[in-house]
């Protein structure tokens, strides 16, 4: 009995091999884009992780020298009078075009657990590879790869748990291609080390505490929230797809599941045998699900690595390991989903009267209160969704506001469609217009669940979109503004940028980029402090200032802080701002600062000078109307290292493709939304397609030719999109202003401008027209070739 | 210390072939100096490093009792392992500095080592002044007048020790082998070999707890070579012996897988005036079942010597890097005194 019911179950497939593919498409597209989104952020923490934990340098107290490097004496100075220290030499290079960071750390000194693994006794390596010429360097293995067969490196080895684009190796070979002349950046600590300093042997050296290894997880985290969001609201699109056919398929079955029960199947033997069968199909789907899922991951994850490298400076590797764990998951979530949706249906067919009627239209349409009562639903999350930002701070209450706002309209768009249809019946003259827009707004309830998708997927693609273009306008003209200076240049040491000052005298006004490192308002900061020079009244883009804030600042009586400084305590010009104990100025303007995780203030250079004596005096900013001739007399004439030097439009370049690669991720979600959007319309026409036969058949009796029915039904998906687009696009830009005003400013610290972009709205109808077409095209081919006699047969067998 | 670089120079092959021999000195010595019969010994010059030849130590045992007569003994050595045969300045020297140091009392044994690269002052060793430390190890001359080693400063410390010591030489320096060219295998494997027998020594040591000034004898070994060991040679039971006539006994036995021992010794008159043994005039049979053996049995027929030396505590392993036993002993037999004795090669005892 159990194996009949079952066969007579499934045949329904076979014969609906369509619904089989919308089902299981529908499911494995969610269950992919959830899990790819999955997958990425995993792979995040895990290399957040390992550069935290492999080359655990940071867990280390720490030497160094605020002036620059110290000389190698130093280190054998502290060593001989008994201070266990571990000398790290650090810095970039450029190779092949390629920004390397080198790491040299001293394998005899420096503690084991932040040795490369690759250094093990059980490697076969003898002391005179690594420490002969050209000696060892490792590197992840796409940096190895790109850095291969270039002269003056030494050996490479791969090591997967290292960040792209640094290289770790001896300190000899580290000194030998930094040219650093014995130079040490920082000494480490290490156990047994006495409190304290070593004024005697090394006055100007200064401790510092162990870094905090959990800033990096902390500053990504907006940004992984950001992708869960987005995953998650591709998974919901995908399940308004699985719910729509699997209640089809159960209302399909009804006259199965009827004359099943009547034969004596016990009505818990046919929940547990559909149940299986969904189970079954749901597997299938997650499998497919998480293929899907891995690709799209591994095609996004180089973006995504970009992002988070120019938005934080966090490495990823460029590869995706595969985590069985993020499999099972996957699984998981492609079930649960496939419950959830079907969780409406089943109850249905345990509570079928066993004699009912089965009742194919039914599943389609609602009651016109069911309908309001859907839309007051939505008001309703509209509202919590507004109010969220009131009761609660931060990110999440962001997101909140944008799932109250995204949910709350999807909930809503019925209702209004419905409203628009009855308005355009109203209007309408003739009989074949009345029943046009009658006909439509029949069929709303059935294409309603794929209508909202559309709208999720068009409105957040005006959100996003608009979001990110607002950015890249806003980015670009204050990347204009900021770079100041024509060239940046940074000198190896103190006494070489005295050299430098001294050199530039009369060539170029240089201004100094000078700054120390230090907590402001009890968060990581950074403080400068800058010359009086015309060039920064000029150009420097304030938010918000006091009248006189550039005087205020020049004479040592105020304090710029960047937006995110401002914004994080709630600062306006006037409030004080605390630079150190007992150090406190007021406020006289913010600027903008895109793209900078951490607070940060300007002072006048005098005040920094006086206050940190110590401050670095490497970089500076010059003027110039000659960018060439200096940078070659500085290369040439001052023997500048090339690495040292960066002129303006270099950065300016950098800048936007750090900026355009850190959207990529957004933009490629972004198609990939509005395709299960495109998918939901097509399947939802398609099944409505294949029961509206019973109420064309009167119509074509009546005469109209089926090329004019197919006319119609064209008609008819192409208004609803439109309609449907007309309510995305101020839901799209509500959104916008959400991420531009909330969220940005919760997760990165900044509130941008809004700017419109109305041509990318036109593209986005257009594309939303197509989309509706492409999807009506099958159904309507398939009416357009309908046997007339099988219009005959609907009046012969109707039931 | 760092275990895992520790691991890796212990091969301290500087070549491509396998690590041969205790420590890596039974290798092919490429590019490296060869000691020569003919060379003779300049100081204070050859009190500094020679950086063209592969190996060199700096080696003082030294025994020693404090006001109640009880034994102590301390070492202190620096040895300098090049991987290739010559100095650079800076990170770019391919020489490779290993500190041993140890103090042993009749119921404990203290073991400790630093290990550093050449070229940047972290270790090293100069010859005028004298200096050879590493880290804040460090033996160094305080010598007036005289040779630079007839008087020294000598400390180290370690996990539960330490010690400070001044070191004053009573008699001169004596050379090892012919004129300071001690064969170590009958291939002809040499080093050139110097040492200080006669320091009179006192000084503090610092235990757990307490501080204990001690006085007594010390000897200083300096020793440099390519390839000291031939390549079957595993390790060697090398003995110096203070005897209570004021002469002093060198001896060692180079353990071969190949055939016998070989067997070397030189005989210093309290004048310290050298008489060295070819091999097979000193024989050294062990008399303990120990592995590796803390009791001995020294003959030397040619000075009427038959002795039994027995550590002062058998449990002077040091555990380190390159692991081996090294104690203070006592003599009796024909002669009676203090010494050293050194055994490399054995597996770590239980």
């Amino acid at each position: 009995m159990r194996r009949a019911a079952l066969s007579a179950l499934l045949s329904h497939w076979r014969r609906q091999p369509m619904q089989l593919f919308t089902l299981l498409a529908g499911l494995a597209l969610a269950t992919a884009l959830w899990s790819a989104v999955q997958a990425i952020n995993a792979e995040a923490r895990r290399s957040y992780d390992a550069a935290a934990g492999t080359l655990g340098l940071g867990a280390y107290e720490t030497l160094s020298d605020p002036a620059g490097r110290m000389p190698l004496a130093t280190f054998a100075d502290l060593r001989r009078a008994g201070w266990p220290v571990s000398p790290v030499l650090e810095g970039r290079l450029v190779v092949t075009d390629q920004r390397l960071r080198i790491l040299g750390i001293e394998p005899i000194s420096a503690p084991v657990a932040s040795l490369p693994a690759g250094l093990g006794a059980e490697s076969g390596l003898t002391p005179a590879e690594l420490f002969l010429p050209p000696g060892l360097g490792f590197a992840a293995p796409e940096t190895v790869a790109v850095l291969k067969d270039t002269p003056g490196l030494p050996r490479l080895m791969a090591d997967p748990s290292l960040p792209p684009g640094q290289l770790v190796t001896d300190i000899a070979v580290a000194d030998r291609l930094l040219e650093a002349d014995g130079g040490i950046d920082r000494l480490l600590l290490l156990p047994g080390a006495p409190a304290g300093l070593p004024t005697e042997i090394a006055p100007a050296l200064r401790r510092a505490a162990p870094q905090d290894q959990g800033d990096l997880a902390r500053l990504t985290d907006s940004f992984h929230l950001n992708l869960t969001a987005f995953g998650l609201l591709s998974f919901a699109v995908g399940l308004f797809i699985v719910h729509g056919t699997i209640g089809l398929a159960f209302e399909q079955r009804r006259p199965i599941f009827r004359t099943l029960r009547a034969l004596g199947l016990p009505l818990g033997v046919l929940l547990s045998l559909l149940l299986a069968e969904l189970l079954l199909l749901a597997l299938v789907a997650g499998l497919v699900g998480i293929a899907l899922g891995y690709l799209i991951a591994g095609a996004l994850l180089p973006d995504v690595a970009a992002t988070l490298r120019g938005l934080y400076g966090a490495s990823l590797p460029g590869t995706l390991a595969f985590d069985p764990a993020w499999a099972l998951s996957g699984l998981g979530i492609a079930l649960a989903g496939a419950l959830v949706a079907a969780a409406h249906g089943l109850d249905k067919i345990r509570r079928m009267p066993l004699l009912a009627a089965a009742q194919p239209r039914a599943w389609s349409t609602v009651s016109a209160r069911a309908l309001r009562r859907q839309a007051a639903a939505g008001a309703a999350l509209l509202l919590a969704g507004a109010a969220a930002p009131l009761i609660a701070d931060g990110l999440l209450a962001g997101f909140a506001l944008l799932g109250g706002l995204l949910l709350g309209s999807a909930l809503v768009l019925p209702f209004l469609l419905s409203a628009a249809l009855s308005l355009g019946a109203s209007r309408a003259r003739g009989p074949q217009a009345q029943w046009f827009w009658a006909d439509t707004r029949q069929q709303l309830p059935g294409l309603s669940l794929a209508l909202m998708a559309l709208l999720l997927a068009l409105a957040t693609n005006i959100g996003v979109s608009t979001m990110v273009s607002s950015f890249r306008l806003t980015f670009t003209g204050w990347l204009d503004q900021r770079l100041v200076s024509q060239l940046y240049v940074t000198a190896p040491s103190e006494a070489e940028a005295a050299r430098l000052r001294d050199w530039l005298q009369g060539r170029a006004e240089f201004l100094p980029i000078w700054k120390v490192d230090l907590p402001l308002h009890d968060a990581p900061g950074e403080l400068f402090g800058i010359s009086d020079s015309p060039v920064y009244r000029s150009h420097w883009p304030l938010l918000d200032a006091a009248p006189d804030a550039w005087d205020m600042l020049f004479a040592s009586e105020g304090v710029l802080a960047n937006e995110q400084l401002a914004r994080r305590n709630g600062l306006s010009p006037g409030d004080p701002v605390t630079l150190g104990p007992g150090w406190v100025l007021p406020l006289a303007g913010i600027y903008s600062d895109y793209g900078n995780p951490n607070g940060q203030a300007m002072i006048a250079l005098p005040l920094m000078l006086q206050y940190h004596p110590e401050v670095p005096r490497l970089r500076h900013g010059l003027l110039t109307d000659d960018v060439p001739g200096l940078t070659a007399a500085l290369h040439d004439e001052f023997g500048l290292p090339r690495a040292n030097l960066i002129n303006n439009e270099t950065l300016k370049a950098t800048s936007l493709q750090i900026f355009d690669r850190t959207f990529t991720v957004t933009a490629a979600l972004n198609v990939l939304t509005l395709s299960v959007a495109g998918f939901a319309i097509l399947t939802a026409l398609l099944t409505l397609s294949t029961m509206r036969l019973p109420q064309l058949a009167p119509l074509w009796a009546l005469g109209l030719t089926r090329r004019r029915l197919a006319r119609l039904e064209i008609l008819r998906s192409l208004a609803l999109a439109a309609l449907t687009f007309a309510v995305a696009l101020p839901v799209g830009l509500a959104l916008a202003w959400c991420l531009l005003a909330v969220v940005n400013v919760e997760a990165f610290g900044w509130r941008l401008p809004m700017f419109l972009f109305p041509r990318q709205w036109l593209l986005l109808f257009v594309l939303a027209l197509l989309a509706a077409l492409v999807a009506s095209i099958l159904p309507v081919r398939r009416l357009a070739r309908t046997e007339p006699s099988q219009f005959l047969k609907v009046f012969a067998d109707e039931r | 210390m760092n275990a895992r670089c520790l691991a890796l120079l212990a091969t301290l092959a500087a070549g491509p072939a396998v690590a041969q021999g205790y420590a890596g000195l039974g290798t092919q010595a490429d590019g490296f100096a060869i000691p020569a019969p003919e060379t003779r010994f300049s100081f204070p010059e050859d009190h500094g490093p020679h950086p063209d030849y592969r190996i060199e130590w700096w080696y003082l045992t030294a025994n020693l009792t404090d006001a109640d007569g009880t034994d102590y003994g301390i070492q202190w050595t620096l040895f300098r392992s090049a991987l290739a045969p010559n100095e650079a300045k800076g990170w770019a020297s391919p020489q490779i500095w290993l500190g041993n140091a140890g103090l042993t009392t009749p119921t404990d044994h203290y073991a400790a080592e630093r290990l550093a690269r050449g070229g940047t002052g972290q270790a090293g060793a100069t010859a005028q002044p004298f200096e050879a430390w590493i880290d804040e190890w460090r033996m160094a001359s305080t010598a007036k007048t005289g040779d630079q080693l007839d008087a020294l400063t000598l400390s180290a410390n370690g996990d539960g020790f330490a010690y400070s010591l001044s070191l004053d030489a009573k008699g001169p320096l004596v050379p090892q082998g012919v004129e300071g060219y001690s064969v170590k295998s009958p291939e002809g494997q040499a080093s050139h070999y110097y040492s200080q027998p006669f320091y009179e020594i006192a000084g503090t040591l610092s235990l757990a707890n307490r501080d204990v000034s001690v006085t007594g004898q010390g000897w200083l070994d300096r020793e440099y070579s390519s390839q000291p060991l031939s390549e079957t040679q595993d390790g060697w039971d090398w003995i110096s012996l203070h005897l209570d006539t004021g002469a002093k006994l060198m001896g060692f036995r180079l353990r071969d897988r190949a055939g016998a021992p070989f067997t070397s010794a030189t005989w210093i008159a309290p004048d310290g005036t050298p008489t060295p043994y070819p091999d097979g005039a000193l024989t050294m049979t062990p008399t303990s079942d120990t592995e590796p053996p803390t009791s001995w049995q020294i003959t030397l027929p040619a000075q009427n010597l038959t002795v039994q030396i027995d550590a002062i505590n058998p449990q002077a392993w040091m555990p380190l890097s390159f692991p081996y036993w090294e104690g203070p002993v006592r003599i009796s037999g024909s002669h009676a005194g203090r010494g050293y004795l050194e055994m490399t090669g054995y597996p770590e005892p239980e």
